[in-house]
């Protein structure tokens, strides 16, 4: 190795810690100046809350045991939703794809489901699968199904142009077409509808809960919001926050992974 | 010379419909390939010489005429018809001796015998030392040689090249010229050559097919009488004759001309 290139790899490595410092950073001075408004006098922390008192309402109901239930319902329904979503979304997405016809047909339907708020569905959903956890798993499915469909089925129709051809000059059959090359080849379009569908999830959910929940982070939030106690609606979108960065980069690494393959 | 006839079109015509247009890509064409021979066919571009493989491989029905392929029609021929695309469309998560295999793999033709004879011609045309790389790590050149290979795998009785150098740079081309025209000749393969360059079609085709512009018909076929490799006939006496007379039949159908 030469002496440019171990200078050049160092500053790689530098302006990486750099970036690394400067986010952290950039969340403890927005917290800094949060707290110190609040306590000179600036704003009133009885509307804005400020960290110590977010801290301190996390701290009396993880005390008081209440915490982690919250965390679990809005978890796991997201999970739950995302996971039915997606499936449901690659799987019609596939079926699109070997029925043209029926693809072009849906069409103008999925754009309108698409463009349609999924939200404005929750009163039936409530009439249809009753006011609990089903209602909310069913909200976060539809909003990350449709979006899944239109990403995937686009990956689908790319590579099958892309690589129909080579595939026929073969005398490849349609299944063949798609398990060895088609597949495949959309593994990274997979992948990034992963991505915007667990983001939509959080969003299915969090409205779900608006609407019908006695439990979860969406009812804090709500709960919150009408007892006027905005400390507990800032630590439920603080911890919410953290829950959705994790599961984002639990996709990302899936995704990497899948690349390191595809 | 009464030779064997592998493929052959008569009187094919193939008209296009589109939604507010028609299109006579083909007609009154008549074509032979005799068994043994590499047959170039060159054309102004967008004149059907594609169509012309496609109607050979069925993939593409004419509306009128009568195309006979391998003694049999062209969909059940297919099977034992090689396909060469202008790009090299590997598979990237593959490793060049799996995408050699596809072809095998897709036939249900994969036995230890053909892969051994796949990784064989993988070994003779030099990529036997890439056989576990991916195609990214390949250069142009190599990728394309490989696409041949995975052609080849499955001893196709006609070979159909459809501008398969038309990606590559102008050195890597002139060397692949070469050496397909190697490969052709010395495993016997008959094959059909589609380009729109004319010394490509005079280094590598044992005979020139020349077409029209659309509706493509055969102007006039020359045979090329000069021996050597593709690259050695490039610097032969006859060989710039030929590219005149070729050029010549080619400029009197340009617009305007």
């Amino acid at each position: 190795m030469s002496p440019e290139h171990r200078e050049y790899l160092k500053k790689l490595k530098r302006r990486g810690l750099f970036i690394h410092a400067s986010r952290i950073g950039l969340l403890l001075l927005a917290a800094l100046l949060w707290e110190l408004a609040g306590r000179v006098g600036a704003v009133d922390p009885f509307i804005v809350s400020s960290p110590t008192r977010v801290v301190k309402t996390l701290v009396s109901l993880a005390r008081a045991g209440e915490l982690l239930p919250h965390i679990f319902a809005t978890f796991a329904e997201c999970t739950a939703g995302f996971l039915l979503g997606t499936a449901a979304g690659v799987l019609a997405a596939v079926l699109l794809w070997f029925c043209p016809i029926l693809e072009r047909v849906l069409d103008p339907y999925l754009v309108v489901l698409n463009a349609l708020p999924k939200i404005a569905l929750g009163p039936i959903l409530i009439v249809w699968v009753g006011a609990g956890a089903e209602a909310i798993i069913v909200m976060a499915l539809l909003v990350s199904t449709v979006v899944t469909v239109m990403q995937v089925l686009a990956g689908f129709l790319e590579n099958g142009r892309d690589k129909g051809q080579l595939m026929r000059s073969l005398g490849a059959t349609r299944m063949q077409t798609f398990s060895k090359a088609v597949l495949p080849a959309s593994v990274p379009a997979i992948m990034s509808a992963l991505k915007i569908s667990v983001g939509m999830s959080w969003v299915g959910v969090i409205v779900g809960e608006y609407l019908v929940s006695k439990r979860g982070l969406g009812y804090l939030i709500v709960y919150g919001g009408q007892v006027f106690k905005l400390d507990l609606v800032m630590a439920s979108i603080a911890v919410l926050c953290a829950l959705a960065a994790v599961m984002y980069y639990a996709v990302a690494a899936v995704e990497a992974m899948a690349s390191k393959k595809f | 010379m009464n030779a064997e006839i592998t493929a052959s079109l008569e009187g094919v015509s193939l008209t296009y419909h589109e939604p507010g247009s028609e299109t006579r890509a083909v007609e009154g064409l008549d074509l032979a390939v005799k068994k043994g021979e590499l047959l170039s066919i060159v054309g102004p571009s967008g004149c059907g010489k594609t169509t012309v493989l496609k109607l050979l491989t069925g993939l593409s029905a004419p509306t009128r005429g009568r195309v006979r392929v391998l003694g049999t029609e062209p969909e059940k021929a297919l099977p034992r018809i090689g396909y060469m695309l202008q790009r090299d469309e590997l598979l990237e998560w593959r490793t060049i001796e799996k995408n050699v295999l596809l072809g095998l793999e897709i036939r249900g033709e994969l036995t230890g015998e053909t892969r051994k004879k796949a990784l064989e011609l993988l070994k003779k045309y030099g990529l036997g030392e890439f056989a576990g790389r991916r195609p990214s790590q390949l250069s142009g050149g190599m990728r394309q040689r490989a696409a041949l290979v995975r052609t080849l795998a499955f001893s196709p009785e006609l070979l159909l090249l459809d501008e398969p150098f038309s990606a590559l740079d102008y050195q890597t081309r002139l060397i692949l010229e070469d050496e397909v025209r190697g490969i052709i000749k010395q495993g016997g393969y008959t094959a059909v050559l589609v380009t729109h360059d004319i010394s490509e079609a005079i280094a590598m085709g044992d005979r020139v097919a020349v077409f029209s512009a659309r509706p493509a018909h055969v102007k006039r076929e020359f045979c090329v009488d000069i021996s050597g490799s593709a690259l050695e006939r490039r610097g032969k006496p006859g060989f710039s004759e030929l590219f005149d007379l070729i050029w010549k039949e080619l400029k009197t159908d340009e617009p305007g001309a």
